[in-house]
């Protein structure tokens, strides 16, 4: 299998659904010729041509509203906003139209759209380009919230997406963009959305994140584990929103202990949803209450402190072993 | 180095069917009989429709609706040029458009009534249910219009929205996006004046709606928007345009919201009742009757008759509204995802035992 970095998978699902499936089209700013800020987008407009790879006018709404409307009229759009923090104009439409329309009209009409955003921090990047909001998207009903962690689960997630019936808020973690490569299967593949995926057996302890914080997560787990013996169980969340529970809840019924880490915020953040879950079917089976790790409630900073802000491996290795202790 | 000019604009104005019936024969677009007298039907339908709503909603049988009394050709003309490969993407005044195109009359009153039956059309193809937010939808139509030119098919959009509309983000980039994508789309912008308290001079300095297309590179034109048959040919030309790969067309109709906003709006506190009645004046279903009667389409009796079938029409489409089977209660879970989910489906057993609970009936 060829070893790739998570742009060149992405790149890698988006192909492979355009040449699938004639239906499907990509639009945003500078996806064409320019082939994305990223380039995320490479060699699609070349391959494909300038109308099913087309590069917008300047305006984010708008992106996300005509693509509700070729959903409608039976494409498959893959928008791209070129970052998550401009993508709060197409909220307004995502809200009252994408996640809506399938309720609206008891399914007679549906919106099967993928929006493909580059969220979160760590590439030193000006101000609206390091923040992670994925909870906007997640709160509301009928919204899909994906978030892959590395090359190959970015790739079968995207193809899953593509296809999917609904509304996908597809969040890249740009810092793990061209991080670390890993082998991704030349064929088509997915991984099933609404689903997490444990990446790690253990019974002493439950340790969740997703996106860009498990590379932090797996290596304090690592530290953890060499250092004190422990069996750490890892769960990659991979979909925010609908959430699976159930893995998270079996998990925890086994080991009885939980930490979760997050990139965002730690007020009403996912975790906070992760925690409530817990706590609502696998509260007998605590040994200890569940700590989360995040990013304070502050603005983002600038990114010559941004380091200072975001969890680092030491405070989640420390989290884990409080709550291994208590 | 002389200043010159670069550009020059114009705009037209366009009306077919006086107050008073009359007719330009230049301009006539030569409608047959029957087409005449289907365009007058749709419009008195329209009309009976919107005052037996207003009555339920104030006998507490039907929720708050926004009326469309004296909008109807805006509606119904440009409806009569479409073909059903065409897409129908309303705002919330299109009416007597909706029922033309064939959303049967009782579907309005659910949607109007708190049921989102409303927007689900059995069998009905293209046709888009009502928009709320406002402005909203005029993208979606830029993208189906980019769609239906995708695939080389021969047809179009045509997208409703309000003056108010026009202030909105929505429309410029809506307009924009379709106008750059020469998207086969038909701007109709219903400028009755008023968006519930706001006049247009509070709305936009523009000296008209129509000229903002010229900012999008695209052809505008203001019509009569009470002269069902202006209406008529100016969409019909902009659909001929749009269909031929010349993209998008942006008319302003200039009518009149004769009733309230919505039944909770009073718009005694802030307009007067002299100039709705120079706009009830201006009718549209009255010159409509006036060119068919000209025309020895129409007289009494036919109107007589004509008036006890859209009354039993709409009595039959009231008693399918309100004895309508409203289903299981949990029916609304089914339609949160495409796909099932482990979470949803818990949060329906939770649901039912609520309900079983609480005794709770809709």
């Amino acid at each position: 299998m060829p070893r790739m970095t998570m742009v060149q998978a992405i790149n890698l699902a988006l192909h492979q659904a355009m040449e699938r499936d004639p239906s499907v089209v990509a639009l945003g700013q500078d996806i064409g010729v320019n082939e994305g800020v990223f380039r995320v987008t490479a060699g699609l407009h070349a391959k494909f041509g300038p109308e099913r790879v087309i590069d917008t006018p300047l305006a984010e709404a708008a992106i996300l509203g005509t693509a509700i409307g070729m959903a409608i009229a039976g494409l498959r759009p893959v928008a791209e906003m070129q970052f998550s923090g401009f993508s709060y104009l197409m909220l307004g439409q995502y809200e009252g139209h994408a996640t809506r329309y399938r309720s609206r009209t008891h399914g007679q009409v549906t919106v099967p759209l993928v929006v493909r955003m580059p969220y979160g921090g760590g590439v030193r990047a000006l101000e609206h380009h390091s923040e992670s909001r994925e909870v906007l998207y997640a709160h509301l009903p009928g919204s899909k919230v994906v978030i892959p962690s590395g090359p190959r689960n970015a790739r079968a997630l995207l193809a899953a997406a593509i296809e999917d019936p609904d509304p996908v808020v597809f969040m890249e973690p740009k810092q793990s963009y061209r991080a670390f490569r890993e082998e991704v299967p030349a064929e088509h593949e997915t991984m099933p959305i609404g689903r997490a995926q444990v990446v790690q057996q253990g019974t002493d302890i439950t340790v969740i994140s997703w996106g860009a914080m498990m590379r932090p997560t797996l290596r304090a787990v690592a530290e953890v584990a060499e250092a004190r013996g422990a069996s750490i169980e890892v769960i990659d969340l991979l979909t925010i929103a609908p959430l699976d529970g159930d893995t998270i809840v079996a998990s925890v019924e086994k080991t009885g202990r939980a930490v979760v880490v997050q990139e965002a915020p730690r007020s009403f953040g996912p975790a906070a949803e992760v925690i409530a879950r817990i706590n609502d079917r696998a509260l007998m089976h605590l040994e200890a209450p569940v700590r989360r790790v995040a990013m304070p409630d502050v603005m983002t900073p600038y990114f010559g402190r941004e380091r200072l802000y975001f969890p680092g491996p030491h405070t989640v290795q420390r989290a884990i072993e409080e709550t291994l202790d208590f | 180095m002389p200043r010159t000019r670069l550009e020059a604009f114009e705009i037209d104005h366009l009306q077919v069917l006086d107050e008073e019936g009359r007719i330009d024969e230049a301009l006539d677009p030569g409608l047959p009989d029957e087409r005449l007298v289907e365009l007058y039907r749709a419009m008195v339908l329209a009309r009976e429709a919107d005052q037996r709503m207003l009555r339920l909603q104030r006998q507490g049988r039907l929720g708050t609706f926004s009326p469309s009394t004296g909008q109807e050709a805006a509606s119904c003309g440009p409806t009569l040029a479409m073909t059903g490969q065409d897409w129908f993407v309303p705002a919330f005044r299109e009416l007597g458009g909706m029922l033309m195109r064939g959303v049967p009359f009782h579907r309005v009153l659910l949607f109007w009534g708190g049921w989102e039956e409303g927007n689900v059309f059995p069998g009905l193809e293209r046709t888009l249910p009502i928009a709320v937010i406002v402005a909203s939808q005029i993208p979606h139509a830029a993208g189906i219009g980019y769609a239906q030119k995708l695939r080389g098919e021969k047809a179009a959009t045509v997208c409703w929205f309000g003056d108010g509309a026009t202030s909105e983000g929505d429309f410029h980039e809506g307009v924009n996006f379709a106008a750059v994508w020469r998207s086969p789309v038909v701007f109709i912008c219903q400028n009755n004046q008023w968006a519930i308290s706001t006049p247009l001079d509070r709305q936009t300095a523009s000296a008209t709606i129509a000229q903002k297309a010229i900012a999008y590179g695209i052809p505008g034109i203001v019509v009569d928007g009470n002269d069902p048959l202006g209406m008529y040919a100016a969409t019909h030309e902009a659909l001929e345009r749009a269909r031929r790969g010349d993209g998008p067309t942006l008319i302003e109709a200039r009518t009149y919201r004769l009733m309230m906003h919505t039944t909770a709006d009073d718009p005694s506190k802030y307009r007067k009742d002299d100039e709705v009645e120079q706009w009830r004046r201006r009718d549209p279903l009255v010159r409509m009757r006036r060119l068919l009667e000209s025309r020895d389409l129409w007289d009494d009796e036919r109107q007589q008759r004509l008036d006890a079938e859209v009354k039993k029409a709409i009595d039959d489409e009231v008693r399918i509204y309100e004895t309508f089977d409203r289903g299981r209660p949990d029916v609304y879970f089914e339609h949160v995802y495409g796909t099932p989910h482990p979470e949803i489906e818990r949060q329906r057993q939770e649901f039912l035992a609520g309900l079983q609970r609480e005794a709770r009936d809709a």
